[in-house]
């Protein structure tokens, strides 16, 4: 079976200093995965790639078997909608409310009525427990919030692939498991995952694989089981910690 | 020796080359869909409509302010019937176009700058890309065709006020009437000079937005960055503005000859 996502060879300097040292990885259609590791090690570098915001020096992006590297810029266009991307900063636009957000995607690739487009925005803000904020700017909102908003807009469009940077980040540990929990159905509705944690209870909870980076470079990867069976230190420590950012 | 002042010729040019790229992506790109009516007019609400108190204050005391000198000068001649169309002719031709569009470098241009800036370094930008939208298209086409469309009428709106300015000035000076000041000031005033003066403002509207928007789009380094963003704007704008002018009035009188006579 072709992967929903596979990275080969991915090497990535910026201003002389490499990030991403022959990354490879695969993402099966319909699975999740956790990317691991210490901050700055290019966990979003990696994601950013998935998108094609970055590209790489050298090594390929394959989503669903197409080189993104390779697409016309309509192309390229087509494979995003069909991936939901959360930011680790959220990124929202903060000259529209935090419902025009999550309709922004809506607006622009779907001809649903205004109707249906906020009933999908309510629908979609209702599921990260932010119904009631959708007047709101997002400058009005909380770190963790702003998060969920990103979420909500990142699921808009109901993507079959859905890449998540630190969902966990400055949220308490009750909304934590929701929006685990979210994830955790998104699955089970089919849509194929690939999540940046630091918070292993969440890894978890979520995954089916697993690989951990450090300084730009997969030290390990495999099943939940696999990885807490490995004999690596550096593996040892992740996956015995607790809580975390 | 050679190579190194190769390398900073490439340092010097290279900034030049990318910039002009951009401007030329933003002259063309506008011309295909999709054509983001709704943006476009959002902007030329934000630079144009929200830029009129500004321009026509402005426009009021740079009247009352040319009319003094006309008058002092004229007087010397004893050709005072002439102020007004004095007055408006330099208006215009000149005063008029090249003190709108450096307010609206200044105003109009920090705006895009910073705000560009601060997209680019919140990655709002980013998420536009990651979410299919052409961001070069949505946020710099819009801006550079709403820029270049407003500064026109801003232009206009600029003469009249001036010429406004001037009446008042003129009316406490000799208590010349309303009727009598605008019959003279256009008794001299022809096509010629209002239609390349005003249009060429369309030239300084695209810069202004232009450069804003590529200063805006290059944006790093935080906070701080989206500061200098804005700041570069203004003054690269500015040089630019008065750059082209040179260029646009030689082209003028090419064309209109009549303007020169
Ligand atoms: N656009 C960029 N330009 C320069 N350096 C960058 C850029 N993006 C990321 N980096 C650098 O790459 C490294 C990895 O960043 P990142 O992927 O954000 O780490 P993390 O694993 O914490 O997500 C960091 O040292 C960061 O400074
Ligand atoms: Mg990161």
């Amino acid at each position: 079976m072709t992967p929903a996502i596979r990275l080969e060879h991915l090497t990535k300097a910026f201003d002389g200093r490499r990030v991403l040292d022959d990354v490879t990885l695969d993402v099966s259609p319909g699975s999740a995965f956790c990317l691991l590791g210490r901050s700055g090690t290019g966990k979003s570098v990696t994601l950013r790639h998935i998108v094609g915001l970055v590209m790489p020096d050298e090594g390929r992006v394959l989503v669903d078997g197409e080189d993104i590297g390779a697409l016309r810029p309509w192309q390229l266009a087509r494979v995003r909608k069909r991936m939901g991307f959360l930011f680790q900063n959220a990124a929202l636009f903060d000259s529209m409310t935090v419902g025009e957000n999550v309709a922004f995607p809506l607006r622009r690739h779907t001809t649903l009525s205004e109707t249906d487009i906020q009933a999908r925005v309510m629908a979609k803000l209702d599921a990260v427990g932010l119904a009631r904020d959708a007047h709101k700017m997002p400058s009005e909102l909380s770190g963790g919030m702003r998060k969920r908003v990103g979420l909500a807009r990142a699921m808009a469009l109901d993507p079959a692939i859905l890449l998540v940077d630190e969902p966990g980040a400055g949220l308490d540990p009750i909304t934590t498991r929701e929006i685990d929990d979210l994830l955790v159905a998104q699955k089970a509705a089919g849509v194929t995952l690939v999540v940046v944690t630091h918070n292993i209870p969440s890894a978890r909870v979520i995954a089916d694989d697993m690989a951990l980076l450090h300084e730009g470079r997969v030290v390990a990867r495999g099943s939940v089981a696999e990885m807490d069976a490995s004999a690596d230190p550096l593996v040892q420590a992740f996956m015995r910690s607790e809580a975390g950012g | 020796m050679v190579d190194r002042v190769g390398a900073a010729v490439i340092r010097l040019f290279a900034p030049a080359g990318a910039f002009a790229l951009f401007a030329a992506r933003a002259l063309v790109r506008p011309f295909a869909p999709p054509y983001e009516g709704g943006e476009i007019l959002r902007h030329l609400f934000q630079f144009g409509l929200r830029s009129t108190p500004l321009i026509a204050t402005s426009g009021l005391a740079i009247g009352v302010v040319l009319s003094m000198h006309t008058r002092a000068s004229l007087e010397r001649f004893g050709a005072e019937s002439m102020i007004p169309a004095g007055l408006a002719i330099a208006l215009i031709r000149e005063t008029g176009p090249l003190t709108a569009a450096l307010l609206v470098a200044g105003r109009v241009g920090a705006g895009i700058g910073a705000e560009l800036g601060a997209m680019r370094v919140t990655e709002q930008i980013d998420a536009l890309e990651a979410n299919a939208v052409d961001a070069f298209h949505f946020l710099v086409s819009t801006r550079v065709v709403a820029c270049a469309l407003a500064m026109p009428l801003l232009t206009i709106l600029m003469d009249f006020a001036g010429m406004l300015g001037g009446y008042l000035a003129e009316a406490v000076a000799s208590g010349m009437s309303w009727r009598l000041y605008f019959d003279r000031s256009f008794t001299f005033v022809s096509y010629a000079d209002l239609l390349p003066a005003t249009l060429k403002t369309a030239v300084f509207g695209f810069l202004i937005a232009v450069v804003a928007s590529y200063l805006g789009f290059n944006t790093t380094g935080g906070t701080e960055g989206v500061g200098d963003a804005s700041t570069r704007s203004v003054v690269l704008s500015s040089i630019l503005i008065i750059l082209s002018d040179v260029i646009l009035v030689r082209m003028i009188f090419f064309f209109y000859p009549q303007v020169v006579g």
